[in-house]
């Protein structure tokens, strides 16, 4: 019960943000130099009369601004994003069409870094006074400060061009036939290099938190008690402390998610992972703004609904929840 | 102990300030030791590093100077980093003062407005104002401002929260005080120094956010930046990958030193805190 309440709540919520952020689009296109006719054709002056003219009537830009943003929020509400002008497609196909590589990438990266970063953040905070647990903070620092594009690139010099390790475009194998097995395995060589270096950014920042996590959940009571009893240091590290830390962490990462969806458009710039991100480089390489835009809101729908499976999983982390205190 | 003294207990810090005014001197000398526009091609495309004098770090695909390039992109990257910022505390620094000094309705309305630009992924966001309102200096200052301000909004209004009932501020009331003067004469002075320390952080993201908009061809197409000049070279990476490199470690570098400032700033700041950490 308490749970299909959260959902809800969490769902009402999704769908105002959502509702603001078509209207900010719609505000968007209003502030574009030009006609906002020739916006959501592509290109001022590119796009020919009759075709901004069929658009004009469409979005009724010669009524009043109201008529015209229902026209905009309704067509939306119906997943009717309008067309990319560029490439004659409906902005809807061409996104679905790339967003489960997004997904592969950014659920990968997400995990990877998580895991990764709470494993180093748990060393670094059962090492505060050692030189091995500033290394890794230190090391933290170093991946925070370092610009995700230029990861990328390096490591496409590195790994597949001096190394020849592992593939440094694409999905899979262009023209190799692979399939079942052999695909996976190739899909997942092709992974490795994206995710790692969208995983390494967001590593640190989970690094930092799971040390700062830690060493707060240490000072706490329960602890003493716990240490008090004589329990070994690695089992009040594992259980008491780790697990108090954690908590935290997760809102923490659920919000902090969302960037990732940021940093797939430049990892798959880099690498030429056919997802979103690529997309979105795409439509400003060629000034789509209305695919631009429609990319814009899917990207916002997919931090809300990272948030939202977060929430879900911090409530069934933490018990206090299931009695209904949310 | 003085303000330097206990920024200087931190070592690394210490070395960022160095790195931080190394690259502030590089910014300054761009303009005389390459009087030159880094855009002009001056030599032959492709230059490997060391390879001929003047030419420390070789030439790019359209054989233009990389070393001017890289020291006139300190300039734009500093510029942008601490104007940006600069607005982003312009926004953040009321916002949050208001909504932490009145709290109620107010404090909500402006709250959710915060969490909304929050849920929204910045950088995301920050390529779509550009493209908009097309890239300069100035769209990208403001994208950037735009996308950062938040977090100030919700630590000044959390320090004023905290701040608004102190007698001191109960004491400036009881005299009849305005509520501006002691938003901005009693409270703001005292928030200052974590206000100073997010800042300096800020300035940080900031440079990082900055160089990939440039790097994705948002930047200012009249200014040479370490983004532009990795992203123009990221289809030749398999032939001249010292193009790419050297911006990289600047960007690296500048931001790696705001970091370890903001850290020492942070211990001399709030001395009681930091030892904790």
């Amino acid at each position: 019960m308490v749970y299909a309440r959260l959902i809800l709540m969490r769902l009402f919520k999704a769908v105002i943000v959502l509702f603001l952020i078509v209207i900010f689009n719609f505000l968007l296109i209003q502030l574009a130099p030009g006609d906002p006719a020739s916006i959501l054709a592509g290109e001022a002056g590119a796009a020919d009369q009759e075709f901004l003219n069929q658009l004009r009537e469409r979005f009724g830009l010669d009524q009043p601004m109201y008529v015209q943003l229902w026209h905009y929020v309704s067509g939306i509400a119906m997943l009717d994003f309008g067309y990319s002008y560029r490439l004659g497609v409906p902005v809807f196909d061409l996104i679905m069409d790339r967003l489960p590589a997004t997904l592969l990438l950014t659920g990968t990266a997400f995990v990877l870094s998580l895991v990764l970063g709470i494993v180093a953040g748990s060393m670094a905070a059962s090492r505060v006074k050692k030189p091995s647990g500033s290394i890794i903070m230190a090391l933290a620092l170093v991946f925070y400060a370092t610009p995700l594009f230029w990861v990328a690139l390096m490591s496409v010099v590195v790994f597949s061009v001096y190394l020849g390790w592992l593939p440094a475009y694409g999905l899979y194998t262009v023209g190799a036939g692979h399939t079942g097995f052999a695909l996976v395995l190739d899909v997942a060589q092709h992974l490795v290099l994206p995710a790692t270096t969208l995983a390494l950014f967001f590593m640190a920042i989970y690094t930092r938190m799971t040390r700062t996590s830690m060493l707060d959940a240490a000072q706490q009571d329960y602890v003493k008690t716990a240490r008090a009893k004589g329990l070994k240091p690695s089992i009040i590290q594992r259980r008491h402390v780790l697990r108090n830390a954690l908590l935290p962490i997760i809102t923490l990462a659920g919000l902090q998610a969302g960037q990732m969806v940021g940093g797939a458009i430049l990892t798959e710039t880099v690498f030429a992972w056919p997802g979103i991100g690529r997309l979105m480089f795409e439509a400003l390489q060629q000034r789509d703004y209305n695919l631009l835009l429609g990319i814009f809101f899917f990207s916002a729908a997919l931090v809300i609904v990272f948030n939202i499976i977060t929430d879900l999983v911090y409530s069934l982390a933490d018990p206090r929840i299931k009695k209904g205190a949310a | 102990m003085s303000f330097f003294a206990r920024f200087a207990q931190n070592r690394g810090a210490l070395v960022g300030l160095i790195i931080l005014l190394l690259i502030i001197a590089m910014a300054i000398l761009a303009p005389l030791l390459f009087p030159e526009s880094p855009w002009r091609m001056v030599q032959r495309p492709f230059l490997p590093p060391l390879s001929q004098d003047g030419f420390p770090l070789g030439t790019d695909t359209m054989g233009r100077n990389v070393a001017s390039g890289l020291m006139h992109g300190a300039w734009v990257s500093l510029l942008i980093g601490l104007v940006s910022t600069s607005v982003a505390l312009l926004i953040g620094v009321p916002l949050g003062a208001i909504a932490g000094y009145y709290g109620g309705i107010i404090d909500d309305v402006l709250m959710r407005f915060t969490e909304f630009f929050q849920t929204i992924p910045n950088f995301a966001l920050a390529i779509v104002l550009v493209a908009i309102m097309q890239p300069s200096i100035t769209s990208i200052v403001l994208a950037i401002a735009i996308v950062s301000w938040p977090p100030v909004a919700r630590l000044v209004r959390a320090e004023f929260m905290s701040l608004r009932n102190r007698e001191y501020v109960e004491a400036a009331r009881l005299v009849g005080q305005s509520n501006s003067t002691i938003i901005l004469r009693q409270i703001l002075p005292n928030t200052l120094s974590p206000i100073i320390v997010l800042a300096s952080l800020m300035v940080a993201t900031a440079i990082l956010l900055e160089s990939a908009l440039s790097f994705l061809g948002l930047g200012d197409p009249n200014v040479m930046s370490w983004g532009y000049m990795i992203g123009a070279a990221r289809t030749v990476i398999r032939q001249a990958w010292w193009l790419s490199f050297f911006p990289g470690v600047a960007i690296l570098l500048t931001v790696l030193a705001l970091n370890l400032v903001g850290e020492g700033l942070d211990d001399a700041l709030n001395p009681k805190l930091s030892r904790e950490r």
